[in-house]
Order: C-alpha cells, then sequence, then structure tokens
C-alpha cells in the first residue's frame, strides 16, 4: 500500500477508485466523464502490482465527490472497487458499489433485433442477480458481458 | 393513468384474461355492430403479415371502424429514414387506435410510450404476438369448457415458436401440463423451462410424436418444423418428417382433443387431418377476429357491460 501511494500521489480532498481491474480503467473513466473534467486534477494508476488481483488500477480524482447513483454505475463493470473519501488527506469514508435495481443509458442490450439498438432511446435494464434483463425486448444478458452505450 | 395498450401477454392477470374472453364470446354470438362507428383504427404493418392484417382490419371493420395504414413499409417514409417514433406520433394524431407490426422486438412497447394513442401489438420481431394468444385461449376455452387443469401438448419448432411461448406464459394462471414434443435441436429453451419451474407449471418433454404420446392430450398445438432453422440439415432431412401429424395417429385420442394450429400449415398436418371432428385450426382462425374485436375495444376503453348493452348491433 505504501509503495502505490509512492506511485499515485496524495490528494488533499476527493475521491479515491481503487482496486478497478486494469481492463476496465478507461470504461471506468468513460462512466464518470472524468476525461470531460478539465479543472480538476486527476491521478491515474494502470496495471499497478495488486496482492489479490495481480494488477490493479486506481483513480484520484481531487475536488469531485460522486452521487451514490453515478458510483452504482461502476458496479456493472467494476463490482468490487473501493472508494474512499478524501478530506484534509484523511480517509473520511469508505464505500462499496451496489448493483442498482435498474440500469438506465449505462449499457448496450446485446440483441440487435432489440428496438433499442434501433431507435434514438435511452436503454434500460431492469437487474435480476447477475443478469440484465432489457426492458424493451426482455432478453436476459450476463452483466460481465456486456457492452457499455 | 394505466395505459391501456395491449403489448405483452406476460402481464395479464387471470381476471383480465378472462374479462376478455367473456367479451370475445359476446362477439363471437354478434360479431356485427356499430360501436366503433366514427373511430378510426391505424393498422401499420412494418413487415408484412397477410393473416394478422387481415383479421385486425376484418375485426375493425365488423364493428364500424374505418381502417388507414400501410401493408407494405417500403411506400412509407420509414425508408427515407424517418424514425419509428415521428410514424408514431404522426398516426396518433390521426387514429383512435394503432394496431403495429414491426421486425424489431419492443417496438410495440416503445410505441406505447410515445403516444396516449393506444397501441395493440401485432407481432413484434421473435418476442411477442398477444392477440394471437388471446385467441388460442379463447378457442381453447371454447373447446374444452374450462381453461383450467389443461393437458396441453405442444408440437414441432418449441425453440423459436413466439406462439408456443407466449401460450405457456399466458396459461401460468391456469394449471395446465404441458408436454413439449419436438425434435432435439429446437426444444423448448431453458428459460421457459425454469419459467414453468418457477410458476408450478407442470412438463413433460418428449422426442418421440406418435399416437401414444398424444393419446393423453386436450390440446394439440402443431408448429412448423422450418428447414431454415437447422444448422445441421441432415438433422432436419432425419427430422422433417416425425412431426406430422397423420389422421392414423388420433385412433387413440380423447374424444374432446381439439387440433389447433397457428397457421399458415405447410406439411405439419397432413390433409386427412381435416375431415376429423379434432381439427380445429380454421375455428381457431375465425375467433382471431373475435378476440380482436374484444382487445380494439378493450384498448380503447369501452367496457365488457357496454359491449354486452350494446345498441348498435347489426342482426
Amino acid at each position: 500500500m505504501k509503495r502505490e501511494q509512492l506511485m499515485v500521489a496524495a490528494i488533499e480532498n476527493g475521491t479515491v477508485i481503487d482496486h478497478i481491474p486494469s481492463d476496465r480503467l478507461f470504461e471506468v473513466i468513460r462512466l464518470l466523464h472524468i476525461d470531460e473534467c478539465h479543472h480538476d486534477t486527476v491521478f491515474i494508476g494502470y496495471n499497478l502490482r495488486s496482492g489479490a488481483m495481480g494488477k490493479k488500477s486506481i483513480i484520484k480524482i481531487a475536488n469531485r465527490f460522486f452521487s451514490e447513483a453515478e458510483l452504482n454505475q461502476l458496479s456493472v463493470v467494476a463490482p468490487n472497487v473501493t472508494l474512499s473519501l478524501i478530506k484534509d488527506y484523511e480517509v473520511r469514508e469508505k464505500r462499496c458499489v451496489r448493483l442498482p435495481k435498474e440500469l438506465r443509458d449505462i449499457i448496450r442490450c446485446n440483441n440487435p433485433k432489440c428496438i433499442c439498438n434501433n431507435e434514438p432511446i435511452q436503454t434500460r435494464f431492469v437487474i435480476i442477480g447477475k443478469v440484465g434483463k432489457c426492458y424493451y425486448c426482455e432478453k436476459e444478458q450476463d452483466l460481465t458481458m456486456v457492452k457499455l452505450v | 393513468m394505466e395505459n391501456p395498450s395491449l403489448v405483452s401477454i406476460a402481464h395479464l392477470s387471470r381476471e383480465k384474461i378472462l374479462y376478455l374472453m367473456e367479451m370475445a364470446r359476446d362477439f363471437e354470438l354478434r360479431p356485427n355492430r356499430k360501436i366503433l362507428d366514427g373511430r378510426i383504427v391505424a393498422t401499420l404493418f412494418f413487415e408484412p403479415s397477410t393473416r394478422t392484417r387481415l383479421s385486425f382490419e376484418t375485426a375493425a371493420h365488423r364493428l364500424g371502424a374505418s381502417v388507414i395504414g400501410f401493408t407494405d413499409p417500403k411506400v412509407t417514409s420509414s425508408t427515407k429514414g424517418e424514425t419509428l417514433k415521428d410514424t408514431i406520433m404522426m398516426v396518433s394524431n390521426y387514429s383512435d387506435v394503432i394496431v403495429m407490426r414491426h421486425y424489431l422486438e419492443g417496438a410495440a412497447l416503445y410505441a406505447s410510450e410515445l403516444t396516449n394513442t393506444p397501441v395493440v401489438n401485432a407481432g413484434d420481431g421473435a418476442h411477442q404476438h398477444p392477440s394471437q394468444t388471446i385467441l388460442d385461449l379463447y378457442t381453447i376455452l371454447q373447446t374444452q369448457g374450462t381453461l383450467d387443469n389443461l393437458n396441453i401438448y405442444l408440437v414441432g419448432d418449441l425453440k423459436y415458436g413466439r406462439t408456443v411461448h407466449s401460450l405457456i406464459m399466458a396459461m401460468r394462471h391456469f394449471h395446465p401440463t404441458f408436454h413439449f414434443i419436438s425434435p432435439k435441436e429446437l426444444a423448448m429453451p431453458e428459460e421457459y423451462k425454469q419459467y414453468c419451474r418457477e410458476h408450478d407449471i407442470n412438463f413433460v418433454e418428449h422426442e418421440d410424436f406418435n399416437e401414444e404420446i398424444i393419446s393423453g392430450a386436450d390440446i394439440l398445438y402443431m408448429t412448423r418444423v422450418q428447414r431454415e432453422r437447422f444448422s445441421d440439415l441432415m438433422e432436419y432431412e432425419r427430422v422433417k418428417d416425425i412431426y406430422v401429424l397423420r389422421k392414423e395417429m388420433l385412433s387413440m385420442a380423447k374424444d374432446n382433443l381439439r387440433i389447433l394450429h397457428p397457421l399458415p400449415r405447410v406439411n405439419e398436418i397432413a390433409q386427412d387431418v381435416d375431415d376429423t371432428p379434432y381439427a380445429y385450426y380454421f375455428e381457431q382462425a375465425q375467433n382471431g377476429i373475435y378476440a380482436r374485436e374484444a382487445i380494439i375495444c378493450d384498448v380503447l376503453g369501452i367496457t365488457l357491460e357496454e359491449v354486452r348493452n350494446d345498441s348498435t348491433i347489426i342482426q
């Protein structure tokens, strides 16, 4: 852990998203619109060594605190991330992400004949256990295999 | 306000199904009326389906409604790139109810969310075709006197057959026992077997199709085994003649057995079966008119009581 902190600088205030599977890092960045964040400082550690995961990634974003709904979106691509809310260089709160009951405009339906892949509409999925059921075509899909919108 | 559209069979309660059966029964007794005089029914067929369209349009005309629509999307603006949304928004300004057939799954649900004009799903891809199920249920009720505790044998393509999947869902309220008879390659998908288990529906699977197997049937629901569904054409050649119903296979049939088929039939029911008292598929198609009369009235907010006390009946 100390090595990591050396590799990715500490932030005074903000959010740390840790234990991101490295192959999902860029999806996490897109989901939270971190790539559109032009004012705040962002540190990204990619392919860091991790005892439990082999390789992991970490994002530290200064002066940003996300809503629960925003963070829960991460559960689709990285269900085991840990979130730390930092204030004055101290961890004030730790959180896990939870899969929400419904996902709107987060994942794409893998049924090419579904209306939501053919009209300009938001996708909607009802979450049942580890599968998402498309609100429109009712096809169930494995959440570990889905693509993001 | 609850959306009055009919897009799926999955959410209809037992009470609602029986209510629609009652209404269809009234239309069977007195099919010609002016109860929809002055109303406009739009039939939007984004893919051709002559049988379903004629059935809906006949139902609308028999109740005095006017019908607008198209039967071939090639002549509409959708070929110019118009979205389904724009088509629906336009047509909903013209008509009182939209009957829609579309090749995309979920299209009817989407359409029903765009407009307050009720939408009737006349088939959306491989997904749902609720009016077919309502007419199937009506035919079962008409021939058996009840929907409860029946032995229903589904034969043929149980993998892709949307009508058999919807029938299972609709029958969940009525404690049926299903027998699934199909080649392995077209067997009932696991998700529907799981659905049966979750809803306490008994089912038995068979690969053989012979007089003994079907001797316990109240309803024999035949579907077509299509060549294009097979990845292995040798397998198709092997099974294509196994799932054909012939007259001699009915020697042990129960008296109350009735044979249904969503039509069109190709060769899966031999012509000589037509002359047996068990054949009921043409009556079933006729029931489509009464079922669709009921569906159109129901989504328009016309109640069973109003249908029964209708003063516009043409004798």
